[in-house]
């Protein structure tokens, strides 16, 4: 959510992660995080498990470990919050280490920390394994409304302009003088931004245009992606298989 | 010798009233490059809007290649007029070159294989085959330009045009695109306030002032008739000699 | 705001993914007529726009952030469905490209930052815009109006879910009454946008405001703003903010603040990744205290903000 990731996570690779075909990769993704989800948070071992098999894909990968760490950040307020809970949450308190914490804050700490870490560090294998135009194509063959992927595909393809016009016009403010300074931010913001949008819509317009004139009358073309092997698919479902046989598991053996 | 464009008494007024084009009459044969000059605000682009069917006629016609502008022909005016608009970032929507590139022939029927062998061909045209899978913000101006120019080659159209092609490129991308345009074996109207630009690349040039036609002649004529250049707002380079 | 994975229990994520689905394909069937053709660009590049904005954080505190939410400009600008189906895209998309809130929070993502944004902003638009005449002047008091209530909603949806399914342990009066004062800072800074915005498009192309098409393009064109939509818009801002004051100063004893601090944190991080909670923490104020001085930080921010932007305003309509 902070500034800066106008550039999405994609690191560029041949390896067999790369290669899945987008939607099944998307529908991985989506499986497995279900399957960390409903995993009692009291089974920690499970979580041991689902941190082996991420490690697993990005080594199949070929991500480096460096680059999904920094991605990790994102994180960072709900590990601050998730460590607060066992200090401000409800009775019961137990003492832990010398230290009297609320039972349930402390339950509820490990449960954030581990399914949202699972999630996140899934979420930036997928990111970084496929390109942007893949992962939409993937959506668009997992049945999202066509107009949904025509929408974010316009979105993706000029989020990087409308922020170059927004980095022009606060370069032009402080060419005349211009400060942001605390209260600036969004001062600098309101102001410039009526600008903006009346430059994103016209560029719309000019863009409806462009399309008009090479015979779009409403609906986008498709470009069908190859359909997906049977060993493809037994190839992508080999995590959210692992994963669910181990929440299945820790479903029971609790 | 056939006729590639024909306009006859071409009048359009935009709905706040402003009259854009006031009687316009031009003809192009196939094959001829013809420069289009005029001040801002002359109605070159309204003119080019007409000629693939974007805006129609209030009063007159447009015939391409013998074919009126009707709703009935639209699809087809549109595939035979190939317009490159100024800004490639307006050109270039899609995700990818490879998607851009396929996007007009794909809307007028062309799949499977032939699809394929039109991006390339159109691609290589321009000589940017080899970004065919990247992302149309992470080329250079002259490579955009470049592919926004096989967008259109793609629908294999009988006439092209571009608007202002060479605006804010550097010597070598202008140099490099003037050659790409001099190799194509299309009708080509150029709208550029780029003078030297035009004498290079076309014979014969037109000169719009207030939704008119004021001047219709050889390019090099034209560029030397100082009090025509006046009279519309143009000037050659300092120190050019052509 | 972009919940992670686990932070809610699956029912409550999946039932949410239902409601989401359901709430985005009502839109589409509303937006269908409007997005043939025309607006599927257009929605793309203010989808884009949207985005663009999302990644600037404002201050509203010392150590607290937020950043436009967008749901409300959107409606007000292309009409609730369509707004509707543009912010839904911007989330999912933060979602699948960015890693940016949980796969499986996707639902309660879409839910309270582009349906409840969106569906709020409008609702609360229309209503403040009936008993006042068609004018530049009444537009942009309800477009502000209308940002706060929806950037609040969103706050109030997120404490709604969390008493259903968040993962417990924590006092729910607490993370309610923190989120939503919280956010009704955040919600002026939303509004200080959207009016701009708004009221920029207004003065050019007034054609392209969805929420305006009632006023004719002289009263569009009239002067931003004067006095009495800042006094409105004042108004609207003392009455919210002391809303909240007397709402969150009501303390249950010293467990109560203890836990409001947690929530602090979690609010804090609610609007910005950036603003390190140890900031708003180490201020040290009680509860009711806190809200009062972040309240009138608040005011004070959006009161110079909305007089720069009006000085800025009449500059460059002086200009033309």
């Amino acid at each position: 959510m902070a500034g800066g990731h106008a550039h999405a996570l994609h690191v560029h690779g041949h390896s067999v992660v790369h290669r899945l075909p987008p939607h099944l990769k998307v529908a991985a993704l989506g499986l497995f995080v279900v399957a960390v989800v409903v995993t009692p948070p009291s089974a920690v071992w499970a979580f041991g498990v689902y941190a082996g098999l991420l490690v697993v894909v990005a080594m199949a990968a070929e991500i480096p470990a460096p680059f999904i760490l920094r991605r990790m950040v994102i994180e960072v307020p709900f590990v601050v919050f998730a460590l607060l809970l066992p200090f401000v949450g409800t009775d019961p308190q137990i003492e832990v280490a010398g230290l009297v914490v609320s039972e349930p804050g402390l339950l509820a700490a490990w449960t954030i920390v581990a399914k949202g870490t699972c999630g996140l560090v899934a979420s930036i294998l997928l990111a970084a394994t496929t390109e942007v135009p893949d992962i939409l194509a993937g959506l668009q063959r997992l049945r999202v409304p066509g107009v949904i992927v025509a929408i974010a595909g316009f979105m993706v393809r000029y989020i990087e302009v409308i922020a170059g016009e927004l980095a022009r016009m606060r370069v032009a403010m402080a060419a005349r003088g211009y400060e942001a300074r605390h209260l600036g931010q969004a001062k600098a913001l309101a102001t410039s931004a009526g600008a903006l949008f009346i430059r994103s819509y016209e560029r719309g317009e000019r863009v409806y245009l462009a399309m008009t004139s090479r015979g779009y009358a409403g609906t986008m073309p498709t470009f069908g992606a190859a359909p997906a092997t049977g060993r493809q698919i037994a190839a992508a479902l080999v995590i959210p298989v692992l994963a669910f046989s181990v929440a299945l598991t820790a479903q029971v053996i609790r | 010798m056939t006729t590639a464009i024909s306009v006859r008494d071409l009048t359009f007024s935009y709905p706040g009233g402003h009259r854009a084009l006031d009687g316009v009459d031009l003809d192009l044969a196939a094959g001829e490059r013809v420069a289009v000059f005029g001040p801002n605000g002359a109605g070159k682009t309204t003119f080019v809007l007409h000629l693939n069917g974007i805006h129609r006629p209030e009063r007159g016609s447009v015939e391409v290649a013998g074919l009126a502008v009707a709703d009935d022909t639209v699809m087809e005016i549109r595939r035979r007029v190939g317009l490159v608009f100024q800004d490639p970032d307006d050109q270039l929507f899609m995700p990818t070159v490879r998607q851009d590139v396929a996007f007009g022939p794909a809307n007028f029927g062309v799949a499977g294989s032939e699809l394929d062998a039109r991006v390339m061909e159109a691609l290589e045209m321009v000589g940017m085959a080899e970004a065919i899978d990247r992302a149309p913000h992470h080329l250079s101006l002259g490579e955009r330009r470049r592919v926004a120019v096989a967008t259109v080659l793609a629908s294999r159209p009988e006439v092209l045009v571009l608007d202002e092609p060479s605006s804010n490129l550097d010597p070598a991308s202008r140099r490099e695109l003037a050659d790409i345009l001099k190799g194509l074996d299309v009708t080509m109207l150029l709208v550029t306030h780029d003078l030297p630009y035009a004498l290079e690349l076309c014979e014969r040039a037109v000169i719009f002032n207030r939704g008119r036609i004021v001047a219709d002649g050889p390019t090099r004529d034209l560029l030397f008739d100082d009090r025509l250049m006046a009279a519309n707002r143009l000037e050659l380079p300092y120190g050019f000699v052509g | 705001m972009h919940i992670p994975d686990g932070f809610f229990n699956s029912v409550t994520s999946a039932g949410a993914g239902v409601a989401a689905a359901g709430g985005l394909g009502v839109a589409l069937k509303q937006a269908q007529a409007q997005l043939r053709e025309r607006h599927i660009p257009l929605a793309g590049l203010v989808a884009a726009f949207v985005f663009v904005l999302q990644m600037i954080n404002f201050p509203v505190l010392p150590g607290v952030s937020g950043h436009l939410l967008g749901g409300a400009l959107a409606a007000i600008m292309m009409g609730p469905a369509v707004g509707v189906v543009v912010v839904t895209v911007v989330v999912v998309i933060q979602a699948f490209l960015f890693a940016d809130g949980g796969v499986s929070a996707l639902g309660l993502n879409v839910i309270n930052m582009a349906v409840v944004t969106t569906l709020a902003g409008w609702v609360t638009y229309r209503l403040v815009r009936v008993p006042l005449r068609s004018t530049r002047r009444s537009v942009l008091a309800a477009a502000f109006v209308a940002s706060v209530v929806s950037v609040v909603a969103s706050a109030a949806a997120f404490v709604a879910e969390y008493a259903v399914g968040g993962v417990g342990g924590v006092d729910l009066t607490a993370v309610g009454l923190l989120m939503v004062g919280v956010h009704v800072l955040i919600g002026l800074g939303e509004a200080a946008i959207t009016v701009g915005v708004v009221g920029a498009v207004l003065s050019t192309r007034p054609d392209l405001v969805y929420g305006a098409r009632d006023l004719d393009s002289a009263s569009a064109a009239g002067r931003l703003s004067n006095r009495r939509f800042v006094l409105v818009a004042a108004a609207v801002a003392v009455a919210l903010v002391g809303l909240a004051t007397v709402a969150s100063s009501n303390p249950d004893g010293l467990e109560w603040v203890a836990q409001q601090t947690g929530f602090a944190a979690d609010a804090t991080e609610s609007v910005t990744a950036e603003s390190p909670l140890a900031d708003y923490g180490a201020g040290g104020l009680g509860s009711g205290a806190g809200t009062i001085v972040a309240g009138l930080a608040g005011l004070v921010t959006v009161s110079g903000v909305g007089a720069l932007t009006l000085a800025a305003t009449r500059r460059r309509r002086q200009a033309h």
